[in-house]
């Protein structure tokens, strides 16, 4: 069966073949690449930054071609990633407070040791 | 193949609507946005939703690093990383079936959501190794977490101990067994009563269905591999508990590994529920000996634990997503096979297809961050 692109409506865009297996196997290469960097004994603060650059990378490319989002209207793509910052903000706005009630809770016991007779 | 559809012209009054453009919409295109702004909206309420168990894990890993360090241990990445692959590959199949919706090839369009179907049901097949692995050995929740060196050994006589699985993966496997004999006998009574796209729709299921206990055995396959069948990386876990317990300021307990654990196991009973006590843990402790040393070593297990809440919500959570995701796939699956796609119609297989690639990447990073941690 032939592929009509011409019968295709503007807002139809099948993604080529070739780069849907291209993204494929780059997200397999990336997939094996964190675990191997897993393995190598990083300190942590190498580790965590270049586990997280890899996943990022890989959802880039389900971002990008996956989903479509190349092809897609800057306003959905926009709408998206505003999660993205009102994420960072909950994160981040939540660790900064996080230290705040800690003499409050050391000072509190421990559920284990109230059920101590 | 490509227009297999008849054009409805039922509705057709002022334009040119297709058989499945909503009489509210002004033309397929019009429709095709609405659809694709309100799944985007959808997915933007998933990450936000998503988002509370990824504040919950940066904030204990912020403050405890050391149970993160402890608790990975407990975590076979090859398993993890192989359970990635089997999701990333059903991500492209889903790719290739909004292609071929794109492309109206409604036959092949089904073929690759059968396969994204089936990739599905595999990685929770996988899961459920995983999970009955870890209850094994009494990796639950924080409130019940009760760890032991060594597995539960099934009770003689029981499916479990013929089949040499957990007791737990047989469980589990409950649901889908029941399943699978469902769809292969309505399939049966679909065929005889002259249903054929009924009975069609019904061997896919149960071939998806299917797809869970290859997961089960590939998970079984892998797990006898990575950690070598003995009993061997089920003791390796308790020795950085053990270093830690004995690091912290405490000198007597150094002697003896696996008793050192289960006395921390006996402590950590007798504070919580009197009722469930373990015989060989009573002989090994008393109270008046948890005041004596300084910091009570079990408080490392109850660290551990939470970090198992933290990890069975998050992983729970994105398996009822792999089960919503299988849900809308077969309706997709049903909706190809009575080749409703057509290249100005193809929008709900593109919509399932954005939340399914959502679904891939949350675990695109869960992976690294519960599994990876070293």
């Amino acid at each position: 069966m032939a592929e009509h692109h011409a019968d295709h409506p503007s807002f139809n865009h099948p993604a080529p073949l070739k780069l849907l297996y291209g993204v494929f196997i780059a997200l397999i290469g990336l997939t094996i690449l964190t675990v191997v960097v897993s393995t190598l004994g990083l300190p942590p603060a190498i580790a965590f930054p270049v586990a997280m650059l890899i996943a990022t990378a890989k959802a880039f490319l389900v971002c990008a071609f996956f989903m479509h989002m190349l092809w897609d209207k800057g306003f959905n793509i926009l709408f998206f990633f505003s999660s993205v910052l009102f994420v960072s903000l909950f994160i981040g706005l939540t660790l900064t407070d996080t230290s705040e009630y800690q003499n409050t809770i050391d000072a509190f016991p421990r559920a284990e040791d109230v059920a101590a007779p | 193949m490509a227009v297999a559809d008849s054009h409805d012209t039922a509705h057709d009054d002022h334009h040119d609507h297709g058989e499945f453009i909503a009489h509210h919409f002004d033309s397929a295109e019009q429709q095709f946005d609405s659809g694709k702004l309100g799944i985007w909206i959808f997915l933007v309420t998933e990450v936000l939703f998503f988002s509370g168990l990824f504040v919950a894990y940066t904030l204990w890993r912020n403050h405890h690093p050391e149970v993160f360090e402890q608790a990975h241990v407990f975590l076979n990445k090859y398993l993890g990383g192989m359970n990635t692959i089997v999701l990333l590959f059903s991500s492209l199949t889903m790719a290739l079936a909004v292609r071929s919706a794109q492309l109206g090839k409604n036959k092949q369009c089904s073929l690759y959501l059968l396969i994204t179907m089936v990739c599905a049901s595999m990685f929770l097949g996988v899961k459920a190794v995983e999970y009955s692995h870890k209850w094994d050995m009494g990796i639950f929740v924080r409130s019940a977490f009760d760890f032991h060196a060594g597995h539960h050994a099934a009770e003689p006589g029981t499916l479990a101990a013929s089949l040499g699985v957990s007791p737990y993966l047989i469980k589990l496997s409950f649901i889908p067994a029941i399943l699978l004999v469902g769809c292969i006998v309505a399939s049966v009574i679909g065929k005889m009563t002259e249903k054929p796209l009924l009975s069609k729709f019904l061997v896919g299921m149960a071939v998806t269905v299917g797809g869970y206990f290859l997961g089960v055995v590939v998970g079984q396959v892998f797990v006898a591999a990575t950690e070598g069948g003995s009993h061997a990386s089920v003791v390796s876990p308790t020795e950085p508990l053990m270093l830690h317990a004995m690091t912290s300021e405490d000198g007597d307990h150094q002697a003896g590994d696996g008793e050192e654990h289960d006395h921390a196991e006996g402590e950590k009973h007798d504070h919580a529920d009197g009722e469930i006590h373990e015989t060989h843990h009573n002989e090994h402790h008393d109270d008046a000996h948890a005041m004596d040393h300084g910091p009570d070593p079990s408080k490392f297990d109850r660290d551990i634990g939470t970090f198992f809440s933290i990890y069975y919500c998050m992983t729970g959570l994105h398996a009822i997503h792999i089960i919503g995701g299988i849900i809308a796939l077969a309706w997709l699956y049903w909706r190809s096979l009575a080749a409703h796609w057509r290249p100005d119609y193809f929008g709900p297989v593109d919509f399932v297809g954005l939340y399914w690639h959502l679904v891939d990447l949350i675990w695109i990073y869960l992976f690294p961050l519960l599994y990876l941690i070293e």
